[in-house]
């Protein structure tokens, strides 16, 4: 467990911003105690400083993970959201879409949604803009960056992607040796 | 914000949709009741023939009448084989009767009192009642406005019956006729004895069957049977007269009871017979018989029978061990165990309990899953699932959490439910150890071997996500699964690590609660794991034991007494043998401060106190066991500890006797727990305290004379009998039960080099234990080091121990040996040691003991194979994550 480099911390926070836009600022200075992002193996773990204390007992290899996990920087310091960072992208959204119940497998696939997959959207969200991606009935299901601005959806033809897929839940099942 | 569009719940509209529902169907009564003949318009011709009938019946009443006025006469009557049916003839008479008195227009009425008339006073049998019925059926079809139709109905059955019937009424009228009074009864009783009335015609009765036949279907024979009937009905009323009907009653009751007690003295002594039938095959048999499951399961039911009552069933020259052999042997074949499971279980369980159990043991426990209550209720859940087409219902009363699910059309285990986090798959039983540790908000927990995490995460779900949970797993491969779950779950609060669950101790200590669910050989769950049945061995079980007592002992070293919240420690496996449960908790209970308190679960079986020769400590009973057959969850095994004290207690007693203590090592070297002693001062060596002190301690002592270890044996002994923790260190050697005979093998092998030594034969085993201690550290060190090469070299070899043990021993030999030998068991293992160690023979020669006890030695070198393999299996696994492992896991997902 280290403390990110400024360069890296920097990226991290841009990221951030890119889902949940000011709200960054909620997980950084929260009521319950003192959370902090840290490293550890190019992964970005968000923890309470009080396990964060706890967890320094262990040594570096045998320390598997605290707290919960962001991402994964590259070798080429990109960083890389994981769909554990979910938990705490949803409630701080600000950009969000909501997929018909039809596409909802489709989406847990990996797959991008098309205009016909989506059920509701955001206004105002622009293009490229980083949103958490939703079931009708409000579950969380990943998140992805819009393809087009919400205005340009409206004119857009039934088959073209609107929302690029990043990550979704099926991760857990799909990716579990790569992602931890 | 948005559009709204509602694609969720639009309701149906349009033609498609039902506007009414449809109103359940009406029937008309008459077509569920049988028909009734009033209903029914008559044809002409039936009508036609009604009037017939009418005219006859009253040109017959007439002739009655006449005969009446005549008196009696015996009617010259064809008789019949009346087989058992003379009770008929007399239902017939009633009838008539009934018909006389009452209006021969209403024939419908008749067959109401005919009945209260057949139980009434005439007393039938209940045979006879059976006879009956059919008659009653029939009744209306035999008065002259009945239908025709009814009787073609029943023409078929009922032609034959019904001729002999009214063939039997009319000889009775002539019997009845001849022999008057009391005659009636035996009549009633004739069913018995068959044919009596017939005796008298049975060859021109046969011919006049079959020519009533015919008759059967009009109406006009009945009319003529009705006058003779009518005849008989007076001679009854005679008969009547002549006892009261109490009177035959009792009669026919008497002969009814004799001749039930008759029959079940038969039936008692057919199926005694019977029983005797079963006879141990002898051991010629056996070799030559080919089985088939069938009959192997027909000779466990035989067996079984003949257990549950020995003294009755047995054969007089066979004993009960040989039944036992026989149908442990049954059992191994029809369910595929092995031996040494098979006989565990067979020593753990009642006969019976033990056939559910292998029964319950064959059938897969219910599917359940664990709602995640961080994210969501257990109400929601099961709403959503049931929309999703899952069949599933709350667990039981005793948890808030549980749902088992009957049937499901999607995947459980990849619903957007599942993958959101909102539930776990988990078994119902695993659900209790945590339960059990209750855990508290704010507290710090450890769970230490918790791949795949459905108890870690129960346990922050319980927490609310407050303290701090460890979670721990020694295998690299499954920590993955941990994380995966914890996070899919929404826990925030966890930190997972992979450390040797032993040496918790050293990384951090001062836990509120501990969760053990601790490595086991899984015999609790073979429904889930079939290959239980077969594979595991004592070598395993040794294996298994030692390395939770270990983690036992950890675990409570790691917990903190003073915790204001906690300091409780729950132990739990999913196997059933004693070995992994009572006993590991017995030897905790002995070695720390703790004792043992209510696990806080309303059911479940109490853990033994004792188990054969076994007694563990009284207060075992507070632990729960769980079986597949009483409790429809896998096989486990749940224990609580409190632990009131941090020190160590083995450490004080070391200091007020130091002697003791020393014996105490010794006798652990000589016994197969060697290797798990020994381990066990490794592992505190970072405390500095217990038997490694000691073993610095003797180092410097020189080797003790044959006076001085008796003199130790002796105080060995008293000490024995004081302290009660001993108790426990006689199962500690049971284990050794199989050496004898392995040693007994090798010895034949090396008859040649035996040399008996003069003193008695088990001491040599003890004295050479002695000698290892008290030379001191140095020759102990070297032979642990040797065999550490060594197993490093022979990795790969399947009992890398053995080298180990030989060594040990080999130290010994020059020992002189000690006299008064204390079991007559020991004495072969020790002649072979003796043998093996001058000759440095290969580790084939080696006694299986050996063999059983190195695993034991240390968690070490096992480990370090575990390594080994699992780099080999990382390795692997790198590849193929590469290639298959992911495509395999889409697939998965994707169905």
């Amino acid at each position: 467990m280290k403390r990110l480099t400024d360069e890296r911390a920097k990226i991290l926070f841009e990221h951030l911003s890119k889902y949940i836009g000011t709200n960054v600022k909620q997980l950084i200075d929260r009521p319950d105690g003192t959370y902090c992002f840290r490293e550890h193996r190019d992964r970005v773990y968000y923890v309470s400083e009080r396990i964060l204390k706890l967890s320094e007992c262990f040594g570096y290899k045998q320390l598997v993970c605290v707290g919960t996990c962001f991402g994964k920087f590259s070798k080429t310091n990109k960083l890389k959201f994981h769909i554990t960072a979910l938990y705490y992208l949803a409630p701080y959204a600000q950009y969000k879409v909501w997929v018909k119940p039809s596409f909802e497998q489709q989406f847990l696939y990996g797959n991008h949604i098309p205009k016909t997959g989506l059920g509701r959207i955001t206004e105002n969200a622009g293009q490229y803009q980083g949103v958490v991606v939703y079931s009708m009935n409000d579950l969380p299901l990943g998140f992805g960056v819009l393809a087009r601005s919400t205005t340009d959806c409206k004119t857009a033809d039934p088959m073209t992607t609107v929302c690029f897929h990043q990550s979704d839940i099926g991760e857990y099942i799909r990716a579990e040796d790569t992602l931890f | 914000m948005g559009r709204k569009a509602e694609y969720s719940e639009k309701p149906k509209k349009g033609p498609g949709r039902k506007a009414r529902k449809q109103g359940a169907p009406v029937f008309r009564k008459q077509s569920f009741a049988p028909m009734e003949e009033e209903d029914k318009k008559l044809s002409h011709r039936q009508k036609q023939r009604s009037v017939k009938r009418e005219q006859k019946k009253v040109v017959q009443k007439a002739k009655l009448l006449e005969k009446r006025a005549k008196g009696k006469q015996p009617q010259p009557v064809k008789r019949k084989t009346a087989y058992n049916s003379d009770s008929e003839p007399e239902d017939e008479e009633e009838v008539q009767q009934q018909e006389a008195s009452s209006d021969e227009e209403v024939p419908q009425l008749v067959p109401a009192p005919k009945s209260q008339k057949s139980t009434a006073p005439k007393g039938f049998t209940d045979d006879n009642d059976a006879w009956l019925k059919p008659k009653q059926q029939k009744k209306p079809s035999k008065k002259p406005d009945s239908e025709s139709e009814e009787e073609e109905e029943d023409e078929d059955l009922e032609e034959d019956s019904e001729a002999e019937v009214e063939d039997d009424s009319e000889g009775d009228d002539g019997l009845d006729a001849e022999e008057s009074g009391e005659e009636e009864e035996e009549e009633d009783d004739s069913d018995d004895d068959t044919a009596q009335v017939g005796k008298l015609a049975d060859l021109s009765d046969d011919d006049d069957a079959n020519s009533d036949d015919d008759f059967d279907i009009s109406g006009e024979e009945d009319n003529a049977e009705a006058d003779s009937d009518e005849e008989e009905d007076e001679d009854d009323d005679d008969d009547d007269d002549d006892k009261l009907p109490i009177e035959r009653a009792n009669k026919k009751l008497k002969k009814r009871e004799a001749k039930e007690a008759q029959l079940a003295d038969d039936e008692l002594l057919e199926t005694v017979d019977r029983q005797d039938v079963f006879q141990l095959p002898t051991e010629e048999e056996e070799a030559e018989k080919d089985l088939t499951l069938q009959e192997v399961q027909q000779r466990i039911k035989d067996v079984s029978l003949v257990l549950s009552d020995f003294k009755k069933y047995r054969q007089a020259d066979r004993s009960r061990g040989e039944y036992i052999e026989l149908l442990r042997r049954d059992l191994c074949l029809y369910y595929s165990y092995n031996e040494f499971l098979m006989e565990k279980l067979m020593d753990m369980l009642p006969l019976t309990e033990l056939m559910e159990y292998l029964e319950a043991s064959e059938i897969a426990r219910p599917l359940t899953i664990r709602t995640n209550t961080l994210k969501t209720r257990r109400r929601d859940l099961a709403g959503a699932l049931i929309n999703r087409g899952v069949n599933l219902d709350p667990l039981g009363k005793w948890t808030k959490v549980g749902l088992v699910v009957f049937n499901s059309q999607v995947p459980l285990g990849a619903t957007p439910e599942y993958l959101a986090g909102h539930y776990m798959i988990q078994g119902a039983s695993s659900l209790l150890p945590v339960m059990a540790l209750a855990p508290q908000e704010n507290e710090r927990i450890l769970d230490m071997c918790s791949a795949p995490g459905g108890k870690g995460s129960h346990i922050a779900s319980i927490m609310k996500n407050t303290g701090v949970l460890f979670a721990n797993d020694s295998n690299r491969d499954r920590i993955k699964a941990i994380v995966a779950n914890f996070h899919r779950l929404g826990i925030v609060n966890a930190v997972v690590s992979c450390e040797d669950g032993a040496k918790f101790r050293n990384i951090m200590t001062g836990f509120d609660r501990v969760l053990l669910d601790a490595p086991c050989t899984g015999t609790g769950v073979v429904s889930k794991d079939p290959s239980v049945k077969t594979t595991k061995s004592e070598v395993d079980v040794q294996r298994c034991y030692n390395l939770q007592r270990k983690l036992l002992l950890t675990a409570i070293d790691c917990t903190d007494a003073k915790s204001s919240t906690g300091g409780y420690i729950v132990y739990s496996t999913c196997s059933v043998l004693p070995e992994e449960n009572e006993w590991v908790i017995d030897y905790a209970l002995k070695k720390r401060n703790v004792k043992l308190v209510p696990t806080g679960l309303d059911f479940g079986v109490e853990g033994f106190t004792k188990f054969r020769q076994h007694r563990f400590h009284p207060s075992l009973n507070l632990t729960k066991r769980y079986y597949p057959h009483t409790h429809n969850m896998d096989g486990f095994y749940v224990a609580k500890l409190k632990k009131f004290s941090n020190t160590i207690p083995i450490t004080k007693e070391q200091q007020e006797e130091d002697e003791k203590q020393l014996d105490e090592a010794i006798e652990a070297e000589a016994t197969a727990e060697v290797a798990e002693e020994a381990a066990e001062p490794e592992e505190e060596s970072g405390q500095e305290k217990g038997p490694k002190k000691l073993l610095g301690k003797r180092a410097g002592k020189p080797s003790f004379t044959e006076i001085e270890q008796e003199l130790k044996k002796k105080k060995r002994e008293e000490s024995k009998t004081k302290y009660v923790a001993k108790v426990f260190e006689q199962p500690v050697k049971a284990p050794k039960k199989p050496k004898p005979e392995k040693p007994v093998e090798q010895k034949e092998k090396k008859s040649q080099e035996v040399v008996e030594k003069t003193n008695g034969s088990e001491a040599p085993s003890k004295a050479a234990s002695k000698k290892n201690q008290p030379n001191g550290n140095v020759p102990a060190s070297k032979s642990d080091a040797k065999s550490f090469k060594k197993k490093k070299q022979e990795n790969g070899n399947a009992s890398p121990a053995k080298p180990v043990g030989k060594k040990s021993k080999a130290n010994g030999t020059d020992s002189p040996a000690k006299p008064a030998a204390k079991e007559p068991k020991a004495k072969p293992q020790a002649k072979v040691e003796q043998q093996s160690k001058p000759k440095t023979t290969k580790l084939a020669n080696a006694p299986r003991v050996e063999i059983d006890e190195v695993p034991i030695l240390e968690g070490k070198p096992i480990k370090k194979q575990n390594k080994l393999k699992q780099k080999s299996k990382q390795i692997g696994q790198l590849k193929k994550s590469k290639t298959g492992a992911n495509a395999g896991k889409k697939q998965k997902f994707k169905k």
